[in-house]
């Protein structure tokens, strides 16, 4: 299996530049996620990883060789297409067959390799189907066998399950999750779906505009944000973002919203101007006592918890609160934020380190 | 709002039936009229009021593949009783067979042309739409209107200056030459419909056959000419049909050794007098091999004919 690294890989389609300068390393046997949202470059980048692209500048190491100028034909990869990109010619057999006839591989190993993986997807009653009359899922496993057939350096997967129904998509999800712990191979995945990403990836590079915003495992990005759009992109509903003006100097542990003092973790370094402080709606309570108010404006019930819309004098706020709370539209209410999970953003948009996030964010 | 397709009444499917079947008549009557003239006798053919029912005769075929020559009738005499059923025919007339006449040899001109000239079109037609749907080309887009403005006069119009070009270069009545001309004229419209066709091919199919290890021509010839199938089989039909057919530069660029079976039809008419049998012959004959293609790729044609507006 591999190691890939990337480095300062840059692609400009004419006078749009698709991918800035990324720079990442994708550990061997990990379960690596591109996501972003639509547009971001996440796709050129996985597609120059594969060889359908070629960088503009910037390297790309597999298992430490530089191959970013080599077809994909030579770099010993495999891809998952969103659309699977069966052979619609070809039967199930043949389609997973094909990477190793082409390899040259004698007709009754083929036999038994296909066999072998067809048992591993659970797919050995399609092997002389043809593709054509195969369900999403299923397509999706021939897919899959195609990439896995050939014991690749490492899989690609470009949104594979971005065509699939939401009731499916869970279970193929399971699934390819089961697989990569069985194979432990190295896997780059696209997608734009933040939930897909936190729930199967071991580390998460978030993109936006070709520029990569954070790069980190699934809880440090959702807790510690390094960006405010990383902030907003990554959880539903989104962390809450406060604008404020105000001053946190080297070891502040609070800052005064709209009046009223909310505390912090405590600060290296500082800024002053225009900043944001973010809090997930998860770590906003509702408390009297809290001097920040704000006004209830909706709730709406999701279970074991609701989410409660407030309109506060910096913003709205959602509030992720047990059900059982009771809250009534219209009431004014007071906010605790917890302390040691809140963050804050530069004007530009850049978190400022504190002592919660400085292991998570190295940069500043 | 939405909206829902209803099957259609009793009386709806009546009127289509017969509008289909008004137009299948008013378009097959002329090819059965041509397909009974081949059957009659000159006399027959020529009858007015046109005969319907009428006692079918192959005169019109064998005058069609014989050359012959009129003898007195004491000659006839000397030479004995017929001894084929051809022969009797002929002799009815005064006549005796010479030997074949030429339209065997200019049909086999008019395969060799036609399908020689389709071929190319294709081959070559499926190649440039395959770089001008998957390469940046430059000037594509000037490059695609160019091709495509040579089919905005009718070829005819150029007659003059090609029948100079061909004179100059010794292409005039060959078989090559014809070919190079139908090519031409195809491939405007080859290359246009087969882009339409590739264009809809998804590209990561070639992408996956890149990464499984194949090279950019191997990923074209096992991926994508295998799903373009039905787009050549109806650019195919659609370039044979007209090189087939083609009669205003065989006219003017064959006489003998090249000449196709149209231009060579209606000559069969000047020699003999009103041998109208023979001409509908020689064109029943023409048809089948058109016919049997079409029939062979109709699957093909009917998805064809709506290239770009149905996705599989």
């Amino acid at each position: 299996m591999a190691q890939i690294v990337i480095k300062n890989l840059r692609k400009e389609f004419g006078a749009f530049t698709a991918v800035q300068s990324s720079s990442f390393t994708i550990e061997d046997g990990e379960f690596f996620m591109l996501l972003g949202p639509s547009g971001c470059g996440k796709t050129t980048t996985l597609r120059m990883i594969a060889g359908l692209e070629l960088p503009t500048a910037g390297e790309v190491y597999i298992n430490g060789t530089e191959v970013s100028q080599k077809p994909a034909s030579k770099r010993d990869i495999a891809f998952v297409f969103q659309m699977f990109a069966l052979y619609p010619h070809m039967n199930v057999r043949k389609n997973i067959s094909y990477p190793l006839v082409s390899q040259g591989m004698p007709r009754d190993q083929v036999r038994a390799k296909v066999q072998e993986v067809a048992e591993i997807l659970g797919i050995t009653a399609l092997l002389d189907k043809p593709v054509g009359g195969l369900s999403g899922g299923d397509r999706q496993r021939v897919a899959l066998g195609r990439a896995v057939v050939r014991d690749p350096a490492c899989f690609l997967m470009d949104e594979p399950l971005g065509a699939l129904d939401a009731e499916f998509r869970e279970h193929m999800a399971q699934e390819l999750r089961a697989l990569h712990d069985r194979m432990h191979a190295t896997t780059v995945y696209v997608t734009h779906d933040q939930l897909e990403a936190m729930q199967m990836g071991d580390k998460i590079v978030v993109m936006n505009h070709g520029v990569v915003e954070q790069f980190g495992r699934p809880q440090e990005i959702y807790d510690w944000p390094a960006t405010t759009f990383v902030a907003t992109f990554i959880g539903s509903p989104a962390m809450n973002l406060l604008p404020f003006e105000g001053m946190v100097g080297n070891g502040a542990t609070s800052v005064t919203l709209a009046g009223s003092e909310v505390q912090i973790p405590k600060m290296i370094g500082g800024d002053e101007g225009g900043l944001v402080l973010g809090v997930r709606p998860e770590h906003v309570h509702l408390d009297d006592a809290a001097g920040y108010r704000g006004r209830v404006m909706a709730a709406e019930y999701l279970g074991t918890t609701q989410i409660v819309t407030l309109d506060t004098p910096l913003g709205q706020v959602k509030a992720r609160l047990s059900s059982s709370k009771l809250v009534t539209v219209g009431d004014s209410v007071g906010l605790r934020f917890d302390a040691r999970s809140i963050s804050l953003f530069a004007a530009n948009g850049h978190a400022l380190i504190s002592t919660a996030n400085q292991r998570v964010l190295h940069h500043g | 709002m939405s909206y829902s397709i209803t099957e259609p009444s009793n009386r709806q499917k009546w009127f289509a039936g017969v509008l289909v079947v008004g137009y299948a008549l008013l378009t097959l009557l002329p090819l059965a009229w041509i397909i009974a003239t081949g059957f009659k006798t000159p006399a027959d053919a020529i009858a007015y009021p046109p005969k319907v029912v009428f006692t079918p005769s192959l005169e019109g075929y064998v005058n069609l593949f014989t050359s012959r020559s009129r003898v007195t009738p004491e000659d006839l005499a000397a030479l004995g009783p017929p001894t084929t059923w051809y022969d009797a025919i002929v002799r009815q007339y005064d006549m005796v067979i010479n030997g074949p006449s030429r339209y065997g040899e200019r049909f086999m001109n008019s395969v060799i042309i036609g399908f020689g000239s389709t071929f190319l079109s294709v081959f070559l037609g499926t190649i440039a739409a395959y770089a001008f749907s998957r390469f940046k080309v430059p000037l594509k887009d000037d490059l695609l209107f160019f091709i495509l403005s040579t089919r905005m006069m009718p070829p005819i119009a150029v007659a003059i200056p090609i029948f100079l070009m061909y004179r100059q270069l010794g292409l005039s009545d060959t078989h090559l030459g014809m070919i190079l001309l139908y090519t031409a004229v195809n491939l405007s419209l080859s290359v246009w419909l087969l882009k339409g066709f590739i264009d809809e091919i998804p590209i990561e199919y070639e992408e996956a056959a890149l990464i499984d290890g194949y090279t950019r021509f191997q990923a074209f010839y096992k991926v994508v000419l295998p799903q373009a199938a039905t787009g050549i089989a109806s650019t195919a039909i659609f370039c044979l049909i007209f090189s087939w057919n083609e009669y205003a530069f065989a006219v003017l660029l064959t006489s003998g050794t090249a000449q196709t079976a149209p231009p060579f039809i209606p000559t069969i008419i000047g020699s003999g007098g009103k041998d109208w049998p023979a001409v509908a012959a020689g064109a029943t004959l023409f048809l089948l091999p058109i016919m049997i293609f079409t029939i062979l790729l109709r699957k093909h044609l009917l998805r064809g004919i709506t290239f770009g507006a149905v996705r599989k």
